[in-house]
C-alpha cells in the first residue's frame, strides 16, 4: 500500500486533537457557568473605529478601521444602558503579540457586573476556574512551568506594593522612576506568583491601572488585580472607571504617551465618552485569556499548544 | 553598520553589541499586563562562545554586525594558520588554528569549507559535515563481547582520539561527523 505523502501540519492538527476537545468542555463550563448566574452573551464588533487607547496595546489597521484589541468599550455602553450582567467570549488581536504566552490572535472572554465592583469579579473567577479544572481534566491542579496549582486551595492575594517589597526590593514608585516597573513585575516578580496556589496581584500604581477607578482609601493605586497561575498571568480586572472627566484624561496620557513614540493614536470613542457621560453604574469586569487557562489546565508549555491554527501556521 | 527593531529579532539572529558579534541562542517575549513589552534574549558571542542575557524593550534598537561568507578550499597549515583559498578568486585566507579548535583535526586538503567573516576577520569554518579518516591505531575488540553499544578508543592519522565501536580494526576507514567529532560509521569497500 502507498504510504500517504508526510505532511507536518496535518500531523500537528491530528495531534491538537486532545487540546481541542479540552478546550471544548471548558468553553461549555464557561457558557453553564455565566447561563446559572444570568448573565447575557453578547457579541460586540471585530471590526471597530476607535479602540481603548492604551499605552502599549497596539491593534491591527484593518480597512481604515482596527481589529478589536479588547470588547471593553462596547461592553461598557450595554452596561450604561442597563444591562446588570454580561459576558462575551471571542477572538481579540493585538498587534506584535507573539510568543510562548502571546498569539497575536487570541480568544478572550471578558465578564461584567453592574452595581458591583472588583470584588465580586474575583469571587466569580474563583469558581469559574474551579469549574473550568473540573470540567476539563476533573482534577484540582493547573500546570505551568514546572508547578502543579491547587485551584480548590484557599487564593492567595498580595498588594503590588507587597510584590515588590518582597521580590523586587524596591516601592513600585522607585521601579517606576527607573523606568524599570515592567522588568520588576516580569523578571522578578511574575515567577513567584501563584505557585502553589492561584495569586491575585492588586491595587496597581495609577499609572498601570488602565481603565480601574482609584482606591478609594489610597488614591494613588488603583482597583485592579491581575490572577496569576504557576507565574503565568491569566485575567486582568478592575472596579471600572466611570468617571467621564478621568477617563478623558488617562485616555490623553496614553495618546501624548503614543505620540511620544511615534505610534499611532486612535480616535476617541465619542459613544462611549457619551455613555460615561449619560452616567454607567459603578461595575465590575474582567478580561481573561481562555487560553492562557486551557494551558495551565491541560499542563501546555506553549500557547500554540492549545490552539487549533497557531499564528506560525496560518 | 544597520539598524533593526528587537521586535525583529528571532532565535537565530544576529547583532552586534559592543564591537562584538552575538547570535540569539534563546528569545522569549514578555508583556506585562498593560505594561510595554520586553524581548528577553539569551545572547552568545560568536567569537568567544560567552554567553549573557539581555532585555530589551519594544522601541530599542540593536546593530546588526557585518558578516559574511565564503566558499573555500583548505589548501594547507603553516605555523599556527591554515591556509584556504577562495573557490572563485583563488585568494588565499590565513586563518588562526585556535578559530578551528578542535576542528583542525577534520581538515582535508581541497574540502569544501565555507568561512564566515565578521568585518574581515575570520570568525568561524563549516566543514563538510561528514569525513573520512583511516584508523592508524586501536587495540583489538575482545572475541565474544558482541553488545552493539560498546566503545573503545581509536587514533587517526594526526593523533585526533575518537571512540568507535569494538568490530572497527586498525587500518579500517571510517566517517566521522565533523559538527561533533564523533565516530559515524565504518567504510567498508573504500576506492
Amino acid at each position: 500500500m502507498k504510504q500517504p505523502a508526510a505532511n507536518p501540519d496535518l500531523d500537528r492538527l491530528r495531534a491538537a486533537r486532545p487540546a481541542l476537545e479540552a478546550r471544548q468542555r471548558m468553553v461549555r463550563s464557561i457558557r453553564r457557568f455565566f447561563e446559572e448566574r444570568e448573565f447575557l452573551e453578547v457579541e460586540t464588533p471585530l471590526r471597530i473605529p476607535a479602540p481603548a487607547i492604551e499605552d502599549y496595546i497596539d491593534a491591527e489597521p484593518a480597512g481604515g478601521w482596527f481589529l478589536r484589541t479588547s470588547p471593553e468599550l462596547h461592553m461598557k455602553r450595554m452596561l450604561a444602558a442597563g444591562y446588570p450582567r454580561l459576558f462575551q467570549l471571542g477572538p481579540c488581536f493585538r498587534q506584535g503579540e507573539c510568543g510562548v504566552r502571546h498569539q497575536p490572535e487570541f480568544c478572550m472572554l471578558e465578564w461584567y457586573r453592574a452595581d458591583s465592583g472588583c470584588d465580586a469579579i474575583l469571587k466569580d473567577t474563583v469558581e469559574l476556574v474551579r469549574d473550568a479544572c473540573r470540567a476539563v481534566t476533573g482534577e484540582r491542579f493547573c500546570h505551568y512551568a514546572g508547578h502543579a496549582v491547587n485551584v480548590e486551595a484557599p487564593w492567595e492575594e498580595l498588594t503590588v506594593d507587597a510584590a515588590f517589597a518582597a521580590f523586587a526590593g524596591r516601592t513600585p514608585e522607585e521601579a517606576m522612576a527607573a523606568g524599570e516597573f515592567e522588568h520588576d513585575i516580569v523578571a522578578k516578580i511574575e515567577p513567584r506568583l501563584g505557585l502553589e496556589r492561584p495569586c491575585v496581584l492588586r491595587n496597581y500604581p495609577l499609572p498601570f491601572g488602565g481603565l480601574a477607578r482609584r482606591c478609594p482609601e489610597h488614591p494613588d493605586r488603583a482597583e485592579r488585580w491581575e490572577l496569576y497561575i504557576g507565574g503565568l498571568e491569566i485575567a486582568n480586572a478592575y472596579s471600572e472607571l466611570t468617571d467621564p472627566a478621568e477617563q478623558a484624561r488617562r485616555f490623553a496620557e496614553s495618546a501624548d504617551i503614543r505620540r511620544r513614540d511615534g505610534r499611532i493614536v486612535y480616535p476617541m470613542d465619542r459613544n462611549f465618552m457619551e455613555a460615561l457621560e449619560s452616567g454607567m453604574p459603578p461595575s465590575g469586569g474582567i478580561a481573561l485569556g481562555v487560553d492562557r487557562l486551557l494551558m495551565t489546565i491541560t499542563g501546555a508549555a506553549s500557547i500554540a499548544e492549545v490552539v487549533a491554527f497557531p499564528h506560525e501556521t496560518t | 553598520m544597520s539598524m533593526i527593531p528587537v521586535s525583529d529579532l528571532r532565535k537565530g539572529a544576529k547583532l552586534e553589541i559592543d564591537g562584538m558579534p552575538y547570535i540569539v541562542s534563546d528569545f522569549d517575549f514578555c508583556k506585562p499586563g498593560k505594561g510595554q513589552a520586553l524581548y528577553r534574549c539569551k545572547l552568545k558571542n560568536m567569537i568567544n562562545g560567552s554567553t549573557m542575557d539581555r532585555t530589551w524593550r519594544s522601541a530599542d534598537r540593536v546593530e546588526t554586525p557585518n558578516l559574511s561568507n565564503r566558499e573555500v578550499h583548505y589548501s594547507y597549515a603553516e605555523g599556527d594558520f591554515c591556509v584556504f583559498s577562495d573557490s572563485e578568486t583563488y585568494e588565499e585566507y590565513h586563518v588562526p588554528a585556535t578559530v578551528l579548535g578542535d576542528q583542525k583535526y577534520f581538515l582535508i586538503e581541497n574540502a569544501d569549507c565555507e568561512i564566515l567573516f565578521y568585518n574581515d576577520k575570520p570568525i568561524e569554518i563549516t566543514l563538510p559535515i561528514f569525513i573520512e579518516k583511516q584508523i592508524t591505531h586501536t587495540e583489538p575488540g575482545v572475541r565474544g563481547d558482541t553488545a552493539n553499544n560498546t566503545l573503545k578508543p581509536a587514533k587517526i592519522d594526526n593523533g585526533y582520539e575518537i571512540m568507535v565501536p569494538l568490530f572497527v580494526n586498525q587500518g579500517d576507514w571510517v566517517k566521522i561527523d565533523t559538527r561533533t567529532g564523533s565516530y559515524n560509521e565504518r567504510i567498508l569497500n573504500r576506492k
